[in-house]
């Protein structure tokens, strides 16, 4: 389903070029579980934002769906983002004015689904991840925990493809990360691809794919199967 | 999006921030109620001199003897002749135009105004029994001059209230005589106290038949004659009327001038709604003043929510619908901003007018448009540039909240 092709990505820095990405061939499959380690610098995030389309390749082709989505113009991206990725992100990146409820239901809002449908949609997610009773809280009255699973119950209410999560426990202590890794790891199981940045090795250890990048390459896939 | 979530979208980060949106709705809203404040004083000054002018008579036309030509030397004075006067026959012959309802012929003098020892220096204004219609005056007590034949130069005149009161003081004036210049004359009226209107005071005034004035002045000239037109239509008419009867009349020869209420009631109102639209004008400046400070806190707000908007972006909003958000905040500050800003204007205008009851203080329409349409055009026109800032952001960068 994902293809990346070739792909490089660098940045001017001054008038240098440094080249954060490079050559990265890669494929994922719908339900895959891919995690991708490293240290800082690596590239792993900035992986991870070619492939949810919030940044484009210096060079290389990247496929998704079988559609060439290399050059979309900006209205074009916001389109697949919006319909075929969902983020979680280590720092929740919750509207703070906004309710758990509201939070969740705003790719809804940006997508323009009739209210109806977004009101029974947001009902079941809320429940889904527990939230019921917490949905007319503001992010600042919930724990980190609730947090985060109003973020990921955000990334999937359009039913996205690919997740992609960014270190998504990262600001979480041990058990509330093991417990948001479950849920996260439910989605799989839905056929959903679910990539996940992280430098823990007990984190990315859980994945059937390993990715390990140094400088902006992948040096070694292993995994438990494919 | 759908219309109605942009605009709770924009409900809800204005109420995010409810001290910075007070504060610019504040600044907005005193913009409008400046222009529609300035503006009512304005359009108040202007009816309150209409509204002046239409106290000295409607449909009027003002046939003067004599004629201000600036184009040249008229023929007359080639041959050493002066003017002719107007008569009463001339005034008289105007009534035969259709287009002429009334007339008053006007003779102005004055004289001396006694009764027992006390006198006084009047202006005495000769006149006939239809010049308390046109001239709009009301009477107080007794009876105007009497209709009939004007060419009669009955011994009865009208007294101003203030003539009155100075010779009469309580006593009953109806009836009595009072002596005017050489002759003695009869009180039949009191003019009802009306004030000073276009600096003319009738309150001073004494008011005798037309012939009686001329037997008193010996003249058989008229000041002015005072035409009422049958009807605002028909004025035109009323001067072509009257110019071709006196230029008959005057064996062809043209030395009256006509002129009408109308053209000079014209001229003011047009100085006074420029003057109002000047006013409007420089009121209108603050509005522009609040509206760079929109913009000013627009692009504090942008960089203040670039994490909210990198969010956005990556829940699948494409930069034009972020500009969207934005100006749709900008419109509903500029809107409410204007609407407070109307509640407020309309309230200083009730007050002036408490203040200055004679001033009809209300703000022209065209003025409360025009400040609610530049409100919201300088809200929306300056939050362009804070918009695109907001829509050409770059996601990954905002998220990281850099």
């Amino acid at each position: 389903m994902i293809e990346l092709d070739q792909v490089g990505r660098s940045f001017k820095v001054g008038d240098q070029e440094v080249a954060a990405l490079r050559n990265i061939n890669l494929k994922i499959a719908a339900g895959d579980y891919v995690s991708i380690m490293g240290p800082s610098g690596s590239g792993k995030s900035t992986l991870l934002n070619l492939i949810g389309l919030l940044d484009r390749p210096s060079s290389g082709i990247y496929r998704l769906d079988g559609g060439n989505v290399t050059d979309l113009n900006d209205v074009q991206q916001a389109k697949v983002r919006s319909e075929k990725i969902g983020f979680v992100f280590q720092s929740f990146h919750l509207v703070p004015r906004l309710t758990a409820a509201m939070n969740i239901e705003l790719p809804l809002i940006l997508a323009g689904i009739p209210p109806a449908e977004r009101k029974s949609r947001v009902t079941q997610l809320l429940e889904n991840y527990g939230l019921t009773d917490r949905a007319d809280h503001r992010p600042d009255q919930l724990s980190g925990g609730q947090r985060q699973r109003v973020a990921i119950a955000r990334a999937t209410s359009m039913h996205p493809a690919v997740l992609l999560a960014d270190e998504p426990t990262g600001n979480l202590d041990q058990a509330t990360g093991k417990e948001v890794l479950m849920l996260l790891e439910q989605l799989v199981a839905q056929k959903v691809a679910l990539i996940v940045v992280t430098h823990d090795p007990a984190i990315g250890g859980r994945a059937m794919r390993q990715l390990n990048m140094v400088d902006g390459q992948i040096i070694s896939e292993t995994g438990r199967s494919s | 999006m759908r219309l109605i979530d942009v605009a709770q979208f924009a409900t809800g980060s204005l109420r995010g921030s409810p001290m910075r949106t007070l504060l610019m709705m504040l600044a907005m809203s005193i913009g409008v109620a400046a222009v529609v404040v300035l503006t009512a004083l304005g359009e108040g000054a202007r009816r309150y001199v209409v509204d002046q002018f239409s106290s000295l008579g409607t449909n009027l036309v003002i046939v003067l003897p004599g004629r201000t030509e600036t184009a040249g030397i008229g023929p007359g004075l080639m041959s050493g002749q002066t003017p002719r006067d107007i008569t009463l026959d001339d005034a008289e012959a105007l009534l035969r135009s259709r287009a002429v309802k009334l007339i008053a012929p006007l003779t102005v003098g004055s004289a001396t105004l006694s009764r027992n020892a006390l006198n006084r220096e009047v202006v005495v204004l000769g006149s006939t029994s239809d010049l308390l219609e046109v001239r709009h005056m009301s009477l107080g007590l007794g009876k105007f001059l009497p209709a009939g034949d004007i060419r009669e130069g009955a011994s009865v005149c009208v007294l101003g209230n203030q003539m009155k009161r100075e010779l009469f003081g309580n006593e009953q004036a109806v009836g009595q005589w009072v002596r005017l210049g050489d002759r003695r004359f009869r009180v039949i009226g009191v003019l009802a106290s009306q004030g000073e209107s276009m600096g003319m005071r009738t309150d001073e005034l004494v008011i005798i038949p037309v012939a009686s004035a001329h037997q008193l002045f010996n003249t058989t000239g008229l000041f002015r004659v005072l035409i009422e037109a049958q009807s605002r239509d028909t004025i035109a008419q009323a001067v072509r009327d009257a110019e071709a009867i006196m230029l008959q009349r005057h064996s062809g020869e043209k030395d009256v001038t006509v002129i009408t209420q109308d053209a000079i009631l014209a001229t003011f109102d047009r100085i006074l709604t420029a003057l109002t639209m000047a006013v409007g004008g420089i009121a209108a400046i603050s509005l522009v003043v609040a509206g760079v400070l929109i913009m000013n806190v627009m692009l504090i707000a942008v960089a203040q929510r670039v994490k909210e908007i990198g969010l956005l972006k990556a829940l699948g909003a494409p930069g034009k619908q972020i500009r969207g958000l934005f100006f749709a905040e900008a419109a509903l500050l500029s809107g409410i901003g204007s609407v407070a800003g109307l509640g407020l204007g309309y309230a200083g205008s009730f007050i002036i007018g408490q203040i200055y009851p004679s001033l009809p203080v209300s703000p022209p329409w065209w003025a409360v448009v025009a400040a609610c349409a530049t409100a919201l055009g300088t809200g929306i026109l300056f939050s362009v540039w804070p918009a695109r800032r907001a829509a050409q952001l770059d996601p990954v960068t905002a998220l990281a909240g850099k």
